[in-house]
């Protein structure tokens, strides 16, 4: 792997408990060659094409939902896992078995559905930094203008498009 | 009363004291650091140990000046690494200063930051002060370029939008993902990774994290990680030093 970017967000190697086995395993997933996953980078659904679309908030929920897209809760809860995608996985855990070694920085998802309302939780993952200015969640859909030192592969895009924001708001609410 | 107050105090003094990265090992990673023939880092001490002896263009090597194995090289100046380099007026790294040595006393052509030659030296001579505890100074003309270190470290970048400090200081100890979060410490370095089977240079491991956060990284080399390098060093004074360490 010599040379490769060995690291991608999230995907830090090694297993819980940490021991070598895992890591070599986690090694092996890591290379490129390996793909079992649903998207890999940059090709399907894109930020590229699509123009950023305003949204605003009232009552720390945005009730609209962005671009007007109608959300997949199936490719939302995807999207949750998918490495180069949401990933919140890497924070949160989620109702989602075959997803091990989810992260704990963030609470966990489950019941999100019954705490929050939909436009709430669109506001969450939009940006988390409305509610919590020191969060140190990702805003998945912030105006691409005020980040700064974004790699050049990155820039001016936001981190998710519109429709995947949506899909995965259609995936958190049917977490009751 | 008192009884909070030191508890107030303790858990304060669990905050920032420092933790090498040893810490949040399993036991077979610390196993595999702490046996000289399993830990992979010492197949590149002794390259490095090579390289050493090795004449430079002017018939002169780095043992011509400071012994066979390094015996002449003092491990408690080693440790105070980044210094502040009074002829060039700003921090030079340990790797900068064998960089200056390459090419000032034994005439060799630059070599890369970070590259496998320059990762070798470093690794062996940092390994020479093995056991000996950080000791970076903060004070005085240094001061500056430590605070800038510190505004890089704490400074929102990248898509992801975070600072180093969001990982490395609030979340520490916390699981991303698998992977349980330490407090960044430089004390091992260059350390043999797991993640990429090689081992690594502090700037280069900057950069991982850099490309993890989807920010403009910078070089290996460049003041901007000097300065950091310098920053998150001092923060780790009086951690021993561990190179070369394993680490995930
Ligand atoms: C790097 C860590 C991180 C990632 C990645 C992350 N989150 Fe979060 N999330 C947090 C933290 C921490 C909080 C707690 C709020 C705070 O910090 O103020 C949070 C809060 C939330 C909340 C509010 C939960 C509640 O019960 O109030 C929702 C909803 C949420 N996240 C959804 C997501 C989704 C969906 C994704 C992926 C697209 C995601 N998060 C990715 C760290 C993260
Ligand atoms: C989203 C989380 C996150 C952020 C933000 C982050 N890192 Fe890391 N970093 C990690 C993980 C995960 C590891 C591997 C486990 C560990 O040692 O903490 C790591 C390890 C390191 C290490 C190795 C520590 C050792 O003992 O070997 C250094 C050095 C480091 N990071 C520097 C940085 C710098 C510099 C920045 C900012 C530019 C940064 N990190 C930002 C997640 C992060």
């Amino acid at each position: 792997m010599t040379g490769q970017p060995d690291q991608e967000w999230g995907a830090e190697c090694t297993s819980r408990g940490a021991s070598l086995g895992p890591a070599i395993l986690a090694l092996f997933l890591l290379s490129p060659s390996f793909s079992t996953r649903a998207l890999a980078a940059g090709d399907s659904v894109s930020a590229d094409m699509e123009p950023y679309y305003e949204w605003t908030v009232k009552n720390l929920a945005i009730t609209t939902p962005i671009g007007g897209r109608r959300g997949n809760a199936a490719r939302g809860r995807l999207l949750s896992t998918e490495r180069k995608k949401g990933n919140c996985i890497a924070c949160h855990a989620l109702p989602i078995p075959e997803a091990e070694f989810p992260g704990e920085i963030g609470p966990p998802l489950m019941g999100v559905g019954k705490r929050l309302s939909e436009g709430e939780i669109r506001l969450r993952i939009v940006d988390a930094k409305q509610v919590n200015p020191a969060t140190i969640m990702p805003g998945y859909y912030r105006n691409p203008k005020y980040l700064k030192n974004v790699k050049k592969k990155f820039r001016g895009k936001t981190l998710l498009t519109a429709q995947e924001i949506e899909d995965l708001v259609a995936y958190l609410v049917t977490l009751k | 009363m008192l009884a909070t107050t030191a508890l107030v105090s303790l858990s304060w003094v669990h905050a920032i004291e420092p933790k090498s990265g040893y810490q949040w090992l399993s036991e077979e990673a610390r196993e595999m650091q702490d046996d000289e023939f399993a830990n992979p880092g010492y197949l590149v001490v002794d390259t490095g140990r090579d390289y050493f002896k090795k004449a430079g263009d002017n018939g002169k090597s780095c043992a011509s000046c400071h012994g066979n194995d390094g015996e002449e090289l003092n491990a408690k100046s080693i440790a105070m690494f980044p210094k502040f380099d009074e002829q060039a007026q700003r921090p030079i790294t340990l790797q900068g200063r064998i960089h200056a040595c390459s090419r000032e006393h034994l005439g060799n052509a630059p070599m890369k930051y970070d590259g496998k030659k320059a990762i070798a030296l470093e690794t062996f001579v940092r390994n020479l002060a093995k056991g000996e505890r950080v000791n970076v100074n903060t004070v005085g003309p240094i001061a500056p370029f430590v605070r800038k270190g510190k505004a890089y470290f704490e400074t929102r970048r990248g898509q992801m939008d975070m600072a180093c400090a969001h990982c490395h200081v609030y979340y520490v100890g916390v699981r991303l993902r698998a992977q349980i979060l330490s407090k960044g410490q430089l004390n091992g370095f260059p350390t043999f990774r797991l993640a990429n089977q090689r081992v690594n240079g502090t700037h280069s491991r900057f950069r991982q994290c850099e490309n993890l956060l989807r920010s403009r990284y910078g070089k290996a080399g460049a003041d901007e990680y000097v300065n950091l390098e310098l920053y998150m060093m001092s923060r780790g004074n009086g951690l021993k030093i561990e190179t070369p360490a394993v680490r995930y």
